[in-house]
């Protein structure tokens, strides 16, 4: 199977104004995974399903992740002048990383046993611009997985047949799967508290206290 | 003197837009799409809604058929009733606290769900399970194979209305190897018996010839099934050309497992991924022609034998050594930040997990690559235009356990 680097480069040739990028994976032996850019995701994957050397006809698995804003740390040696002498300090630069949703696919082609190739779509940021394509038009299998991702990260696919929820109920608000989910104080009564459940327990008749 | 009211509508055309959306625009789909699919007809359809406590959706599962006299026109599947968003609570736990919730998900075969987990997170860590263990984990595997095809051919005969007699044979069967992975693990159903880099505990005294035992009586058990069963009238005519699914289609919706292959496509991950240790073992993968509910009983059976041949010689050859990886970390594991995607080739179909690290102790994201749910996808176009009567055979040759398309 050809590397992600030569999928790349293929997909570049092929969908002119695609811009990909290669996410590595720290995993031991791991395939780094591409990152494509949500106006041309439908073109390239459409290229990499019917592109005779790739085929990948088979769309295992798609998923979301969220990431919320964070803080990356980074410890970097640096040679600094200390009273007169050369020596190497430690500075700890801090960056910041922007909050997107992401859809992860893992695609496989039956007809060449080869894969997998890991597919990565970002969304603008976790509010308003949630959106990305969906890929259902191109591999069936990902109509029940998309909604799936849709009901728990909260990530509307456009071009999707049949958005709905599909695990939560139709009236429920909000996204499970997001990190910043508040669970529903769903407080039952307890005759010894402690610990954490002291701490809910505490938290609910506080709340029950301003109803 | 009243006038006479006008007969009751019995169900108006389904509002476009809302729930079924879907039926309106299937032009949209990948794949080939059913012809029958176009549009509803003119005249009054009747909603019924299948479950969720019909004894035939295998749990709680329901689905919205809309039928013209007696003959589907759609079908919406409905999830959730079973859902405890297992992925978030995986995500809250330590790696080693998900191994025992993975056995909730596929309850019929726990060490499978095990088995997937712990090679996705061995993917993560780089651990290197024995060989001792990978004999013990593909003898497992295999016999889990073993009881969930005979009691899937069970349930199916009692969705034909085979009342009893041929589950309880199927279940008479598993019992014996329940036996087997309660001497083995301590629990008969919820095993939490495979271990980062290994298994848990090795074998004990005299189980490997009790399992002998089991394998070798094994062989009559399916004769007599089959000599009742496969060539009888009743079957064959509520089976055969029931549920078609082409090639093209399967591919394209992501089925996998007997359900694929029962479609003709030779697709193994025992023998495409060639995991763990199964290319030293001699066996064969059956395909099916048609596709039909008739090949995916087909199939069954003769996986069933297959398998029972991979469990001979692994029996034979098992070597003697330790079951653990002495470098595995069980407790307090914190893989670098990295991620990996590992897949089965479970009972069911391709049961992944995908496992992503960000270095602290418990995983950043944790999700399960169910085949029931995925399966399921093709249950409108396998049904339409069939009976309801059929629908209920169709949805048992698929194979789901709900704990599982719900997690």
């Amino acid at each position: 199977m050809q590397t992600p680097e030569q999928i790349k480069s293929l997909i570049e040739q092929n969908v002119p104004g695609a811009q990909i990028e290669l996410v590595p994976n720290g995993s031991p032996g791991g395939p780094a995974s591409i990152l494509i850019d949500s106006d041309h995701a439908l073109a390239a994957t459409t290229f990499l399903r019917d592109a005779e050397e790739l085929a990948f006809d088979f769309a295992s698995n798609a998923t979301g992740i969220d990431w919320p804003e964070r803080v990356i740390k980074e410890k970097n040696k640096v040679k600094k002048m200390v009273d007169g002498v050369e020596k190497e300090v430690e500075e700890i630069t801090e960056k910041k990383t922007p909050a997107f949703l992401e859809t992860v696919y893992h695609l496989y082609s039956m007809s060449l046993s080869t894969g997998p190739l890991v597919l990565r779509l970002r969304t603008g940021d976790r509010g308003q611009n949630n959106h990305l394509p969906s890929l259902t038009p191109v591999w069936r299998s990902c109509e029940f997985q998309e909604r799936e991702i849709f009901d728990l990260f909260g990530i509307v696919f456009d071009g999707h047949p049949d958005l709905r929820r599909i695990l939560m109920w139709d009236g429920f608000k909000d996204h499970p799967m997001r990190k910043d989910y508040v669970e529903p104080d769903d407080y039952e009564y307890e005759p010894t508290p402690h610990d954490d459940v002291l701490e809910k327990a505490q938290r609910h008749y506080a709340q029950e206290a301003t109803v | 003197m009243t006038a006479l009211a006008e007969p009751p509508v019995m169900h108006e055309a389904p509002p476009s837009g809302t729930i079924w959306r879907l039926a309106e625009d299937r032009s949209s789909f990948a794949g080939p799409t059913d012809d029958r699919a176009g549009g509803l007809p003119d005249h009054d359809l009747l909603e019924v809604a299948l479950g969720p406590h019909h004894p035939s959706t295998h749990g709680v599962f329901r689905m919205d058929v809309v039928l013209d006299g007696e003959e589907v026109v759609r079908l919406k599947p409905v999830f959730g009733y079973l859902h405890r968003n297992h992925e978030k609570i995986a995500e809250k736990n330590s790696y080693l606290a998900a191994i025992p919730y993975t056995d909730r998900l596929d309850y019929i075969c726990s060490m499978t769900n095990n088995w997937a987990y712990v090679m996705t997170v061995e993917k993560l860590t780089g651990f290197q399970p024995p060989e001792r263990a990978e004999y013990i984990r593909v003898i497992v595997g295999e016999l889990t194979r073993l009881f969930n095809h005979a009691c899937l051919v069970g349930f199916l005969l009692q969705d034909m209305g085979a009342l009893g007699t041929p589950l309880m044979y199927a279940f008479r069967e598993r019992e014996k190897i329940l036996d087997l992975f309660e001497s083995l693990s301590g629990a008969r159903m919820m095993c939490n018996y495979m271990r980062f880099g290994g298994v848990r505990c090795d074998l004990p005294d005299g189980w490997i010839e009790e399992a002998k035992q089991v394998v070798a009586e094994f062989p009559r058990f399916l004769d007599e099934f089959e000599a009742l069963l496969t060539g009888n009238e009743i079957l064959l005519v509520r089976s055969q050309g029931i549920g078609v699914l082409s090639k093209e289609l399967a591919v394209n919706a992501g089925v996998t497992g007997p359900m694929l292959r029962a479609s003709g496509v030779g697709y193994d991950l025992r023998k495409v991924d060639k995991y763990s240790i199964y290319p030293r073992f001699n066996f064969r993968i059956p395909l099916g022609q048609h596709g039909d509910v008739f090949d995916r009983y087909m199939i069954r059976l003769l996986e069933m034998r297959e398998s029972l041949s991979i469990l001979k010689q692994a029996l034979d050859t098992i070597p003697a050594g330790p079951i653990v990886d002495p470098k595995a970390k069980q407790r307090g594991l914190r893989p670098k930040a990295g991620e990996a995607y590992g897949r089965i080739e479970a009972p069911k179909g391709e049961l992944g997990f995908y496992v992503v690290s960000d270095g602290s102790p418990n995983p950043y994201r944790f999700r399960i690559r169910p085949p029931s749910l995925i399966n399921l996808t093709v249950l409108e176009d396998m049904c339409l235009g069939h009976t309801i009567a059929d629908v209920v055979i169709i949805l048992g040759s698929v194979d789901i356990v709900l704990g599982e398309v719900d997690r």
